[in-house]
């Protein structure tokens, strides 16, 4: 059976790494732990694809495809043509 | 004469307070059941907290009644800053995702407020579901104002401010019970009409019967399927809908058999079809569509769930659904 959250678009590179510690701090998952004066990622497929990660550090050594994982927003964009699902719950 | 005044004139300084009065919960009962939404906002800006001094700490936060409530009534006691930036009515998480939670309003607001004069410090301190929409270091170079992430959620924020460092759990989201249970009212009271729809509808279709499995397959999804999502197997929010659908479904399949003994046996089992087919998709899809309640599906999961599983719920439930009706005027 297929288990569509298994991979996601999270690549993490830990040489630019400068261990400042923020990817630890912002992600919501736990996906990063801190090893000496590296960060390491620890728990990959918990990823939700937030992007706080990535935005948060300063050497660029994330990347991730950040966006909404929410189904209607994905639908609404579909169906009126955006490009960009974005979600306008309160 | 240009009057100047409005532009000299140091910023308002809002007063608020750590406790919630009875008009604040309504407040919140009506968001949370969706009436009015994205009507649950504030006027952004600074708002003193008790009675800050210079040195008093400035806390970031959406202009969502929520979101604002939440954490000023977790800093009852507490004298501070909060700078409310304008998320327009939308709570701090899913603002950050949209970006207006975000680098370029807060150093707007920094500036607007002149907080720089405000305060004797250079720190803020952000929740922490805020960062997908803030880069601390940005902030630093355009405001000279050093970005801290605090705890997710406000209620650990007086533990947080003991050693001003989060524990492991502070930085987890989870998604309890009661965070699910919270998130139903809203769908019920958007679907509630849609549901009556098609009900009536089906009434004159195929009776009473077909009007209460609509009814079942959307309680399933809006209300059962939230509430036992982790208890649910598989991974895909659509298999576990589709698992869940299908056993609301069984008591409908037996019922032909119960209530029309008479009937020629493949009338029967398709009428019994009819059910096993439509109403699953029905539960399934209304799963799919709580991917953007929950707190932990990636973009992209969501997106291969959807090429796999939607086109499977469109031939099952309109197969159902002509079933229903070639058996409507066979009879």
């Amino acid at each position: 059976m297929l288990n569509a959250y298994e991979v996601n678009t999270l690549v993490y590179d830990p040489n630019p790494c400068n261990g400042c510690g923020l990817c630890v701090a912002v992600c919501p998952h736990a996906v990063f732990e801190m090893d000496g004066r590296k960060a390491v990622l620890v728990r990959s497929s918990a990823c939700m694809e937030c992007g706080a990660c990535q935005k948060n550090c300063i050497m660029n050594a994330i990347a991730v495809e950040s966006g909404v994982g929410c189904a209607s927003a994905m639908i609404r964009a579909a169906l009126t043509g955006k490009k960009e699902a974005t979600c306008d719950c309160g | 004469m240009i009057d100047i005044s409005s532009i000299t004139a140091a910023p308002k300084i809002f007063p608020t307070q750590g406790r919630l009065t009875s008009q604040n919960r309504w407040d919140h009962f009506l968001a949370r059941v969706g009436v009015k939404r994205g009507e649950h906002r504030l006027e952004p800006g600074l708002y003193a907290l008790g009675n800050p001094n210079p040195d008093s700490p400035v806390f970031v936060t959406a202009n969502y009644t929520l979101s604002f409530d939440a954490l000023r009534s977790s800093l009852d006691g507490f004298d501070a800053y909060i700078l409310v930036l304008d998320t327009q009515g939308i709570n701090v998480w899913c603002a950050a995702g949209k970006g207006t939670f975000g680098t370029q309003e807060i150093v707007r607001r920094v500036i607007a407020s002149r907080l720089g004069e405000v305060v004797s410090h250079r720190k803020l301190i952000l929740p922490q579901l805020g960062a997908p929409g803030v880069a601390a270091h940005e902030v630093k170079k355009l405001t000279g104002f050093w970005v801290e992430y605090g705890p997710v959620r406000a209620v650990d924020l007086p533990e947080y401010l003991k050693t001003h460092t989060a524990t492991r759990e502070m930085r987890r989201v989870e998604f309890h019970l009661r965070n699910r249970a919270l998130l139903v009212p809203v769908d019920v009271v958007q679907t509630f009409l849609p549901t009556l729809l098609a009900a009536l509808v089906l009434f004159f279709l195929g009776g009473w019967v077909s009007s209460l499995a609509a009814v079942t397959a959307v309680f399933s999804g809006i209300v059962l399927f939230p509430i036992l999502l982790p208890w649910l197997p598989t991974h895909n929010f659509s298999t576990k809908g589709f698992f869940l659908g299908a056993l609301a479904a069984l008591p409908f399949a037996v019922s032909p058999f119960l209530r029309h003994p008479g009937w020629v046996w493949w009338h029967q089992v398709g009428q019994a079809l009819e059910f096993l087919l439509a109403m699953p998709a029905v539960t399934a899809f209304l799963a799919l569509n709580f991917t953007g309640s929950s707190t932990f599906t990636s973009r992209s999961g969501v997106k291969r769930e959807m090429f796999a599983f939607i086109p499977g719920m469109a031939w099952t439930f309109g197969t159902g659904i002509l079933l229903a009706i070639v058996l409507v005027f066979i009879r």
